[in-house]
């Protein structure tokens, strides 16, 4: 390519400075100049042909037409000798089959050198089969650069033709899942011409696979070129475990439908019970994982390709949730570690309930400076000090059983990681019960205090609250009932800080131990919902998920025809994790901030966790 | 004709009347800041190395400027941004990064409405930049999305005029040829 290369003055304007390299081909220079005088419109045909067939023999070009976009989709190439009555019938029953309008588009030629006679019975062969416009493509053996040619019969108007062609790779087009961007994805119910070409060229590639069944070394009349040219692929591997899967799923189908009318018998729906299951959340996890266990092992195939891929994560997730399980299992069980967790449990109950005992003690003292009421300081003190000292002696009872139920408790571990991290949650809640208790007290009293602080108040200044109206009223009061507010109001307030104080500490506490509960959750919904057959998937193929295509342009001559050669341009993993993510039960805070601070400051109890299913309350 | 390192350079190609490409260079890495960077790095690990001696804040500040540099070469650094357009394809921008990743998109032409130079307000001066106006599939008339072009490399209004016009005789290929259809 020739070309003519000067720089620009630079100006003062804000920016970097630049410098312009400016290559023109002069045939394009020419052209240009040409165009602007002439304004005569310049149709572009593109012609879209599948890489593997450049090395195959002279025949005709099966493919379909594309009128709206003026782009042809080469898909195979048909070689000599053939009947052309044969191809006719046999390219009408694969329209029949793939709904695609497939059709003999051209023909191809690949020698050494141009032959006069060969180009002529070419020719003739596009009187035989008449398809408007008739594309010739010819290949010298040696020759990088093809040359294609147009023949239309009736031009409808007189135009150049420019024609462009693009490379595919057959295969990878044919296996790839368009993933349109996403504002694209909401417009289902618009016609085919706002539809994206892409999706058009994809999915003719991909209904034609019946087309491929064929290749030029089977004994039949019609010889075809295209991808599985080299031979069908397939693997035994996968054929097998096809096959096999169908006893396992009924199997699995019945084993699961068991235990599932196991767990809705009314034994288990009496009232303790059902309220411990909706409380434990080793329970939520199980039922989750029942649930995918069952989407799994149903029989029905999956219809479309989200449905495929969620089911193939479910399977993955499940799998490596499983080894991870017996990974931790193998961990725990080697050395006699559950031995040594079990002993130091004991120790740890026994060492928070301590921490908590000095915590009170400091309570009832003179905490960080604050006087505090001492009868009424005593009186908490107190009762939570003798609940304590009831939990340490419960823990103590249950020591010499402790080790047992651990064992057992671990073997839970191979149904899963996230099973043992639902476990762990609920270890932790049950021994920190009394912290949950506490807080309940501390939080009862703080929120009857804070009522009456406010329903007295109003008292003092006159005014009364209006249950039918739902507002503040004035109201005349007598005067004993005055007097009598007023001391109580005037109690309330000075025993504020005490009761302030106690349940300030119990709702910190409460917190810290919401907190560690809701980070293991957080680790449980992580596993649950991370799509991992997707990124496995995009990480060692990723030509099956595409965000589009791209384009690159390969070495160019002038007169031949522009070339370009279409690759796969795979999704994002942040794109692959957004639109392939499980679902979960996912527990997520309840409440905005706002809101938060304001039940903390009321005294209303939090319950920061709602799961999925839960009413309202 | 004076050659200045410290410049962007901008290269348009013709491939076809339909088919152009136009890529913009920016400054390479340079060995200055490099070694400048991976220097007082290694000074502040020894320092602190003297003030704890604990061999593993050298061991650490090596790690760290391993990681560092090639975190910076694959993901921050870009070298080439490049724009091509084909007038019944589309319009495809291409960065490449130091390290030799390339992250490509590619818009269809049926998508995109116009590509124009848009002034933004910036603290206290005004800069201009190329962007792609796309369509809205529901309402062919208004614009949905503004895609920024050369977005590391910021060529100045010269620069862009030059793109602007080139990019304007192609797209008004597409408009011809529709009329006539």
């Amino acid at each position: 390519m020739k070309g003519t290369e000067w720089e620009l003055p630079r100006q003062d304007v804000c920016g970097k400075e630049w410098k312009l390299l400016a290559l023109y081909s002069s045939q394009a220079l020419h052209a240009v100049e040409v165009e602007s005088s002439s304004s005569i419109p310049m149709v572009v045909l593109k012609v879209f042909f599948p890489s593997c067939c450049s090395s195959a023999e002279s025949g005709l070009l099966v493919g379909h037409w594309i009128p709206e976009q003026n782009s042809a989709v080469i898909l195979a190439v048909v070689h000599f000798p053939f009947i052309p009555v044969q191809v006719k019938q046999y390219l009408s029953e694969v329209r029949q089959v793939t709904q695609v309008n497939v059709s003999v588009l051209g023909t191809w030629s690949n020698c050494k050198k141009k032959e006069e006679s060969l180009s002529e019975f070419l020719e003739d062969l596009g009187t035989i089969f008449s398809h408007e416009p008739w594309i010739q493509l010819c290949k010298e053996t040696d020759s990088k650069f093809w040359s294609c040619s147009i023949i239309q019969k009736h031009p409808s108007t007189p135009k150049e033709d420019e024609i462009i062609l693009v490379y595919y790779d057959q295969r990878k087009v044919m296996l790839s899942h368009l993933h349109p961007p996403g504002n694209l994805t909401n417009s289902t119910d618009h016609k085919a011409e706002d539809a994206s070409k892409l999706a058009i060229l994809f999915d003719t590639v991909a209904k034609s696979k019946v087309l491929f069944m064929k290749d030029r070394y089977d004994d039949g009349p019609i010889k075809l070129t295209h991808w599985q040219s080299e031979g069908v692929e397939a693997s035994i591997i996968v054929e097998l475990m096809k096959q096999a899967s169908i006893p396992v799923c009924m199997l699995l189908t019945f084993l699961l439908s068991f235990v599932s009318s196991v767990c809705k018998s009314r034994v288990l729906k009496f009232w303790p019970l059902c309220f411990i299951w909706s409380k434990l959340s080793t329970c939520e996890q199980l039922g989750h994982r029942l649930e995918h266990l069952q989407v799994i092992s149903s029989n029905r195939k999956a219809q479309n390709q989200p449905q495929l891929m969620r089911k193939a994560n479910i399977f993955v997730s499940l799998l490596a949730d499983v080894a991870l399980g017996i990974l931790l299992m193998s961990w725990l069980y080697r050395k006699n570690r559950i031995g040594h967790l079990a002993d130091t449990l004991i120790p740890v109950a026994d060492h928070v309930a301590k921490e908590l005992q000095d915590l009170l003690q400091w309570l009832m003292g003179v905490p960080a400076g604050l006087k505090m009421n001492r009868a009424l300081d005593q009186v908490l003190g107190r009762f939570f000090l003798y609940h304590i000292h009831l939990w340490i002696s419960y823990i103590h009872l249950m020591s010499p059983f402790i080790e047992m139920i651990l064992w057992y408790v671990g073997l839970s571990a191979c149904l899963g990681l996230t099973v043992a991290l639902s476990i762990l949650s609920d270890i932790i809640a049950l021994l920190t019960f009394h912290i949950y208790c506490f807080y309940v007290y501390g939080a009862r009293l703080y929120c009857l205090k804070i009522y009456g602080l406010s329903s007295l108040w109003r008292l003092f200044r006159g005014k009364k609250w209006n249950v039918l109206r739902q507002r503040v009223d004035s109201c005349s009061y007598d005067l004993d009932q005055l007097f009598i507010g007023t001391l109580l109001f005037t109690i309330l307030l000075f025993l504020l800080p005490t009761t302030a104080l106690y349940y300030l500490v119990f709702t910190l506490l409460r917190l810290l131990v919401v907190v560690v509960q809701g980070l293991i959750h957080l680790l449980v919904d992580l596993i649950d919902s991370l799509p991992l057959y997707s990124i496995l998937l995009r990480l060692c193929r990723s030509y099956r998920l595409a965000a589009g295509v791209k384009f690159r342009v390969l070495e160019q001559k002038t007169g031949k025809p522009l070339r370009l050669l279409m690759q796969i341009n795979p999704l994002s993993y942040g794109s692959v994790v957004q639109t392939y993510r499980l679902p979960t039960y996912s527990c997520y805070p309840k409440d905005s901030w706002g809101s938060l601070c304001k039940k903390l400051f009321l005294g209303e109890l939090i319950y920061p966790w709602k799961h999925k299913g839960e009413k309202q309350d | 004709m004076e050659e200045r390192e410290d410049c962007i350079a901008l290269q348009c190609r013709q491939y076809s009347a339909s088919c152009r490409e136009f890529s913009v260079r920016c400054q390479p890495v340079q060995l200055r800041s490099l070694s400048a960077a991976t220097c007082s790095v290694w000074l502040a690990a020894y320092w602190l190395f003297v003030l704890t001696q604990n061999s593993m804040v050298l061991s650490a500040a090596i790690f760290i400027t391993l990681i560092g540099l090639i975190v910076y070469l694959h993901f921050v650094k870009i070298d080439q941004e490049s724009l091509l357009v084909i007038a019944s394809l589309g319009i495809q921008m291409t960065s490449s990064y130091a390290s030799g990743k390339e992250n490509t998109t590619f818009i269809e032409m049926s998508r995109v409405k116009d590509v124009v130079i848009n002034e933004a307000i910036y603290m206290q001066k005004v800069i201009y930049y190329l962007c792609i106006l796309l369509r809205d599939p529901l309402d062919p008339q208004s614009v949905s999305e503004v895609v920024p072009l050369f977005q590391s490399s910021k060529p100045r209004l010269d620069c862009l005029v030059e793109v602007y016009r080139s990019c304007q005789e192609i797209l008004e290929q597409r408009k011809t040829v529709s009329q006539t259809l």
